[in-house]
């Protein structure tokens, strides 16, 4: 656990960068420090492993004052990662991410081991180990980077924009596997960035700075949906709904037990059994045990049986999916409905566009989740 | 220290010709050595020559380690056996304008090489000619550079015209080996001190020229 | 390749000129220098060279690497200024203003090698460390190395080739410069090569020309090798993909 309890720092040429900053990242959340260039989010994190010394206040690692620790040793036990990876070209790969754990004294094969371990974690080929960073790509030096980082299995990660300096569909990819990784060992991270949208994918928590004052520490949806001022609302942009659909999971949103057509009825027997006055058109087709079959578009038939005019089956998408996904189906595929199926591909709900206006209307009203 | 006053108090014209003499053979060698070390250096800086780049940076960085009194023996040889005056200025300028080219050629090779690939395309796309570019985006780009070898050159150049002075090309080498032979300190001041100070002040001299010529947007720090 | 094979052709002809000449005994009213005195002459300027680029580096290499360090930095301007005019006033002139102020000698010969060959060393000591990538640095100090750690696993072995580069450049220029050491005493190839000047023999001249041509080549092919066994592998290789 991180506290930051009313943390300032004044530059010698009078300059405050950071201003009155308190703040407590819990074991095992990704905090994101957000805001935009020169709001003092950088220079906040390098107080944690002081780089950067302290002007006012106290900064807490686990209950310890970080200046009671030796200032090597604090940050042997904190792993750092820069936008610029700052590899050291002299070495391999292998020493580059065992550096760490040497200084720590393990032993040759628990660091080799450590090193293999990493490589795996990162996605990268085993037969890296023993390349130099000069031969390996913007995107997998960033990887070893971050293994690097990991390399003593530190608690606590400080990441300066480390995916900052790469092209935009490696970021993303490199994004999406952090967050899986950060799934499995739950570290406490401390993330810098001016990116909205990766502080929105990637935080469990985000403080949002401006002018070396912390603005609004909050979760990702209230920082959307819930802003403390025209800064924090601004800074979050007029999109702040396309923006939330990533954090608002399809299950929180369907229907659970939606009218459903089989596909042996016949077409007017389904007809029959509509309520009147809700101008149903697609109606989810499915078999004898619950399996999804496509849809039926009842305003355009009239006879017949259901399994006849089966159509568009391949508009669905899974329980664990999140709204934007499901959003995207839908207007590509220019539906108004959109099955959302279990693992067996079983329908579990029904989404409709409608659902989805009114779960971002209520969150803008009211700053509550669906 | 006294006697070297009263020397120069006593033979001021003596003294003037051996710096006027110095400078006067600078100034050759070095025009010569430009126009050939920079016109060489854009000739091998055209894309597709570089193994041609190579051997003649090479070749001119083998030439360097030929002392100097060798190079100035070989030519009054050859210009002794062609029938020209083989003592004085002729070998002396001649050796200079070899011992000129490195520095000349290799930063201007260098300078031309390091323009920016982006800033040539963007001239050919406004339609500029080969030439056009070479004289209004490459040259211009390259000039500090290239100046910063001409400074090198130079500052070479003043120290082994001091050295010509022994095949009897004058300068202020004269006093400076007079003095070193006849154990006369006040020679070897006047001609050691006073060389000294025009390499220092063509050396500062050129340094302002170079930063005053850097186009301000190229201006480090 | 190409390098070594054009590198031991020019070796081949020098020898071959020394050889020649030497052989040939008598030119004209002169005789020509024998084999001992052409390897006395190169052994004691072999060890003017190895004295004062040895008396450089220790002297310039600290000094450079000291003014990259913090607090320090504004003594780069004066230290390395210095050093630059050391080699901008000509080489005849540093030596030769050794008579009146140091007198007649080896050691005078030293202290003019010495002044005129810091430059590259100091120079080189400095940007070694100066070009390594701050980016570096940083990541070395928050992954928690001391100072000490940084220097010696990071920036010496990453400075290290630069250093040794600006090594051999003041050697190959010292040989150069030790020719004229002869005329303050100290001894050396400049003094075969000088007595064919005064006597206007080019073929003295070459037997003296020639051998330290030859040592400025082999000393610099030498050192290249030591610092291509310097250079960190990481460093060497181009990017394979």
């Amino acid at each position: 656990m991180i506290e930051l309890e009313h943390v300032s720092k004044v530059f010698a040429d009078g300059t405050k960068a950071v201003d009155d900053v308190s703040f407590i990242v819990q074991e095992g959340e990704l905090c994101v420090l957000l805001g935009p260039s020169g709001c003092g989010k950088t220079t906040t994190m390098k107080m944690i492993n002081r780089l950067v010394s302290l002007t006012e206040g106290r900064i807490l690692l686990n209950g310890t004052n970080v200046l009671d620790f030796e200032e090597t040793e604090l940050r042997k036990q904190i792993g750092y990662a820069i936008q610029e990876i700052g590899l050291f070209p002299h070495m391999t790969v292998g020493e580059n991410i065992e550096v760490v754990p040497e200084l720590r004294g393990w032993p040759k094969a628990k660091r080799r081991e450590r090193a293999a371990e990493l490589l795996q974690m990162v996605k990268l080929p085993a037969e890296f180990i023993d390349r130099y960073p000069k031969e390996l790509s913007g995107g997998q030096r960033q990887r070893v980077g971050v293994a690097r980082a990991l390399g003593a299995d530190p608690e606590v990660l400080l990441m300066d924009e480390p995916f900052g300096a790469i092209d935009p569909i490696t970021r993303v990819d490199l994004q999406n596997e952090f967050l899986r990784i950060q799934q499995d060992i739950r570290k406490t991270i401390v993330f810098v960035t001016h990116d909205i949208y990766e502080a929105i994918k990637m935080g469990d928590k985000i403080a949002l700075m401006n002018g070396g004052r912390l603005i609004q520490f909050d979760s990702p949806f209230n920082i959307l949906f819930q802003p403390q001022d025209s800064f924090v609302q601004d800074f979050v942009g007029r999109d702040r709904a396309l923006k939330g659909l990533q954090l608002i999971r399809v299950k929180e949103v369907m229907r659970c037990s939606p009218l459903t057509a089989r596909w042996d009825e016949s077409v007017e027997a389904l007809k029959g059994r509509l309520p009147n006055d809700e101008g149903i058109e697609e109606i989810p087709v499915v078999d004898d045990s619950g399996g999804f079959l496509g849809y039926i578009d009842i305003s355009l038939v009239q006879t017949g049986t259901v399994g006849e005019h089966l159509g568009h089956h391949q508009v669905k998408a899974s329980i664990d999916s999140v709204l934007d996904e499901a959003l995207s189906i839908m207007l590509s595929c220019e539906r108004k409905t959109l099955a959302i199926l279990d693992h067996d591909n079983r329908l579990k709900g029904l989404l409709s566009f409608g659902d989805i206006q009114r779960a971002l209307g209520e969150a803008d009203r009211s700053g509550a989740r669906p | 220290m006294f006697e070297t006053w009263e020397y120069l108090l006593r033979h001021p014209d003596v003294v003037t010709t051996w710096a006027v003499d110095h400078l006067i053979i600078i100034a050759f060698a070095i025009t010569i050595s430009s126009i050939i070390g920079i016109a060489v250096g854009i000739f091998i800086s055209v894309p597709g020559r570089e193994a041609l780049a190579d051997s003649v940076l090479y070749l001119a960085e083998i030439v360097m380690t030929i002392p100097s009194m060798a190079l100035f023996g070989l030519l009054m040889l050859i210009l002794g056996g062609l029938g020209l005056s083989s003592i004085g200025f002729l070998p002396a300028v001649i050796a200079l304008i070899v011992y000129g080219q490195l520095p000349i050629l290799r930063n201007t090779h260098i300078a031309i090489k390091s323009v920016d690939p982006h800033m040539i395309e963007a001239g050919r796309g406004m339609g500029m000619s080969p030439w056009q570019i070479l004289f209004k985006v490459e040259l211009p780009l390259s000039l500090p550079v290239i100046l910063a070898g001409l400074r090198n050159s130079i500052v070479l150049l003043i120290g082994i015209t001091a050295i010509a002075a022994l095949i009897g090309a004058g300068g202020l080498g004269v006093p400076i080996f007079r003095g070193l032979r006849n154990a006369r300190m006040d020679l070897i001041i006047i001609g050691g001190v006073t060389v000294s100070i025009f390499a220092l002040i063509i050396d500062g001299f050129m340094s302002l020229l170079e930063r005053w010529i850097t186009p301000r947007g190229l201006k480090q720090g | 390749m190409k390098r070594q094979v054009v590198l031991i052709t020019f070796l081949a002809i020098l020898l071959g000129i020394t050889v020649w000449v030497t052989g040939q005994g008598k030119i004209g009213i002169y005789s020509t220098f024998t084999w001992e005195q052409i390897l006395y002459c190169s052994w004691s300027h072999l060890k003017m060279v190895v004295v004062a680029v040895a008396i450089g580096t220790i002297i310039g290499v600290p000094l450079g690497v000291l003014v990259t360090r913090p607090g320090f930095t504004r003594l780069a301007i004066p230290v390395i200024g210095g050093a630059n005019i050391g080699q901008t006033i000509p080489s005849l002139a540093v030596i030769a203003i050794m008579a009146p102020l140091l007198g007649f000698g080896f050691n005078s010969a030293i202290v003019a090698l010495f002044i005129y060959g810091l430059l590259p060393i100091v120079r080189n000591s400095f940007t070694s460390i100066r070009n390594i990538d701050p980016a570096i640095i940083e990541a070395a100090k928050g992954m928690g190395m001391s100072r000490g750690q940084i220097a010696r696993r990071i920036e010496l072995p990453l400075a290290r080739p630069v250093i040794m580069t600006g090594i051999r450049v003041s050697t190959v220029i010292t040989v150069g410069t030790a020719e004229l050491a002869v005329l303050v005493g100290g001894a050396g190839l400049g003094k075969i090569t000088l007595t064919g000047v005064f006597a206007r023999e080019t073929l003295i001249i070459l037997q003296g020309a020639a051998p330290t041509a030859a040592m400025a080549i082999i000393l610099g092919f030498i050192l290249e090798t030591f610092e291509d066994w310097m250079t960190p592998r990481g460093l060497k290789i181009d990017k394979q993909k």
